[in-house]
């Protein structure tokens, strides 16, 4: 099988499987995160250890999870305890990586997951906030963000900082109190993987996926992007990937079936 | 210390001071101050007998739910969640009502059936880590109007700070120090600020403690003097119950003392925190139970989509909430036993599960 047929989100969830090192501790939410961890587990990180913020951990997870706090994510689990723990475990510096997502995202990796319009007594639309997204993001070493590619997403600006990425560049999150040397590291998109450049901590990207060309991704950006030399192409989903996502992860299709 | 070196640092004191003060505190609305006296005052007064405190859900929500009243539920939005009060809060009409929206869900959906359906004005006042989002269920459209309209008065947190308020609370300290908020308009809007950590001069954001004057909590099992056991995640309800200045129990079942006495390892929530406790078995539904029964995905699909249409809201309302007796009622129009039954075998057996309707 050379050349298999594979949809956005299987696209987004085996490249983001692939930054998941084995007998690491990630933070997962519910839906293409948890999918990509589930992924990640059955394939090249059999030991990675799922946290859900609500106190699950370690859980053998039968299914996917609908809520970050339903009785699936500590099924047959090591711990279940209370989401002050999971965050307090955060804070120490414990935990490796968590995925986060929002309605916008700017060129230095900060999230608006709380209102669309700049009124907030009276928003445009009005999303649900945080919830644990502003203490994850400031608390984990590596934040992933899986989310689609499109301009309306990718904007120079933010109607509101909901989580800190690089706030507005170096040393930003520290001045701001906030821990040392975290922030995010990989935004995979159904265009690409995009990294933050190690001194200005703006966007850039490190790979497109296959069939997808530079215009493209310039086309569905908002802001202006670098591009890492030499640019990658993203390796293809697997047959092996796509069979185990299909058959265990998602056998429903609630993620996978959908476009992006 | 010379004069001269004593002046020295001074101004570098107050330059530092300075700095600090420049690092932005948050310019929302505090909903209730950080009073530690008041509320020890409240917590001396509190009955701390062995007395019986079972009663039914309608007179418990009358006894100790009033108009005015800051309120917190426990459990994570659809999970664990003490349906079965909410739904009476939402009968009996209270008003003008302060709620703490620590990943809401759907609890903060049913709360919002009290607000523009006729019935007064039931939320008022909100600080919100998470709120009109059901997670990967989608948006309520109801909640969304609501928030939307500016009806209510709004206060950023995240779900981590607004734990801690209540962390901060039980400890029976004004607030406590977090890392997270910092830089980002999250804390812009919240009512929290920021220091100088006193040993590292670190910034640092500082939440203020919060006592809700009454508190909902599910739980598995309690005695009749309210102490509890929870099985699985506690979210953050170790705290809240301990902060609350009124907590009303709804279990899945009553058990004997001797039971609790054997072993006590396993109480999550001692008497003396306890006004009332109500045996409300499926009392999370159609939220999930832990080792119980599943959440109803077809329940709470079928409530976001007729919340698209505010009349056929109203007549869903009408026919699940208002027109019901008692939650009994509620769950007899919502499936009945036949629909319990699926819920507790996708609970426990949950590979199981069957493909979603096409």
């Amino acid at each position: 099988m050379t050349n298999p047929t594979y949809t956005p989100a299987e696209m987004m969830i085996c490249a983001a499987a692939s930054y998941l090192e084995d007998h690491a501790l990630v933070v997962v939410g519910t839906g293409a995160p948890c999918a990509a961890a589930m992924l990640a587990q059955k394939t090249t990180a059999p030991h990675l250890m799922l946290m859900f913020e609500a106190g699950g951990v370690g859980p053998l997870l039968p299914r996917m999870p609908i809520s970050v706090g339903d009785s699936r994510t500590f099924y047959r689990g090591l711990l279940a305890t209370s989401m002050a723990d999971i965050m307090e475990t955060c804070q120490r510096g414990l935990v490796d990586y968590t995925f986060l997502g929002g309605a916008q995202i700017d060129p230095f990796g900060n999230l608006n997951s709380t209102q669309i319009g700049h009124d907030y007594q009276q928003p445009k639309v009005r999303l649900p906030g945080s919830g644990g997204a502003n203490d994850l993001g400031s608390l984990c070493w590596r934040i992933l963000v899986i989310t689609p590619h499109d301009r309306r997403r990718f904007v120079p600006q933010l109607d509101f900082i909901t989580t800190p990425g690089y706030l507005d560049g170096p040393g930003a999150r520290e001045a701001a109190g906030l821990p040392a040397d975290g922030g995010p590291y990989k935004v995979i998109t159904d265009l690409g993987v995009l990294g933050f450049h190690s001194e200005t901590k703006r966007m850039q990207v490190e790979s497109l996926h296959p069939g997808v060309d530079l215009s493209e991704i310039e086309a569905r950006t908002g802001f202006e992007l670098t591009f890492q030399q030499p640019l990658q192409e993203t390796p293809l989903p697997t047959a092996e990937q796509l069979k185990i996502l299909r058959e265990q992860v998602d056998p429903h299709r609630y993620i996978i079936g959908r476009s992006a | 210390m010379t004069v001269e070196a004593q002046n020295k640092l001074q101004a570098e004191e107050s330059l530092l001071s300075d700095q600090v003060n420049g690092l932005p505190d948050g310019d929302g609305p505090l909903f209730s101050a950080p009073d530690c006296e008041a509320a020890r005052a409240v917590f001396r007064r509190k009955s701390k007998s062995l007395t019986d405190k079972v009663t039914s859900v309608p007179e418990a929500v009358r006894q100790f739910v009033h108009d005015g009243d800051y309120l917190a539920s426990g459990g994570f939005g659809g999970d664990r969640i003490a349906t079965a009060l909410l739904h009476e809060i939402v009968r009996q009409k209270r008003q003008n009502l302060g709620f703490a929206g620590h990943t809401a869900t759907h609890d903060f959906q049913i709360l919002c059936a009290g607000n523009d359906t006729g019935r007064g004005q039931l939320l008022k006042q909100v600080d919100i880590a998470y709120v009109v989002g059901l997670e990967a269920r989608g948006l309520s459209p109801h909640a969304r109007r609501i928030v939307e309209s500016g009806q209510l008065q709004l206060c950023e947190w995240t779900n981590y700070t607004l734990a801690l308020r209540f962390q901060a609370a039980a400890m029976g300290i004004p607030f406590l120090p977090v890392r997270t908020m910092g830089g980002t308009d999250t804390l812009r809007y919240s009512a929290a600020k920021s220091i100088a950590c006193p040993f590292t001069d670190q910034p640092m954001v500082v939440v203020p403690a919060l006592w809700p004057d009454v508190a909902v909590i599910h739980v598995h099992e309690a005695d009749r003097f309210g102490n509890c056991r929870i099985r699985g995640t506690s979210v953050s309800d170790w705290h809240l119950a301990r902060c609350a200045k009124r907590l009303i129990i709804s279990c899945e079942r009553l058990i004997e003392t001797d039971q609790i006495r054997q072993d006590p390892t396993a109480t999550a929530i001692p008497y003396y925190c306890v006004d009332a406790v109500c045996e409300v078995p499926m009392g999370s539904y159609p939220g999930n139970m832990p080792y119980e029964y599943y959440s109803d995905e077809q329940h709470l699909q079928e409530w976001l989509t007729v919340e698209k249409d505010p009349a056929q809201h109203l007549a869903f309302l009408e026919n699940h909430l208002f027109a019901v007796d008692d939650f009994n009622g509620y769950l007899e129009v919502s499936g009945g036993a036949n629909r319990q039954q699926q819920l507790r075998q996708l609970e426990n057996f949950p590979e199981d599960e069957a493909p979603p309707p096409a």
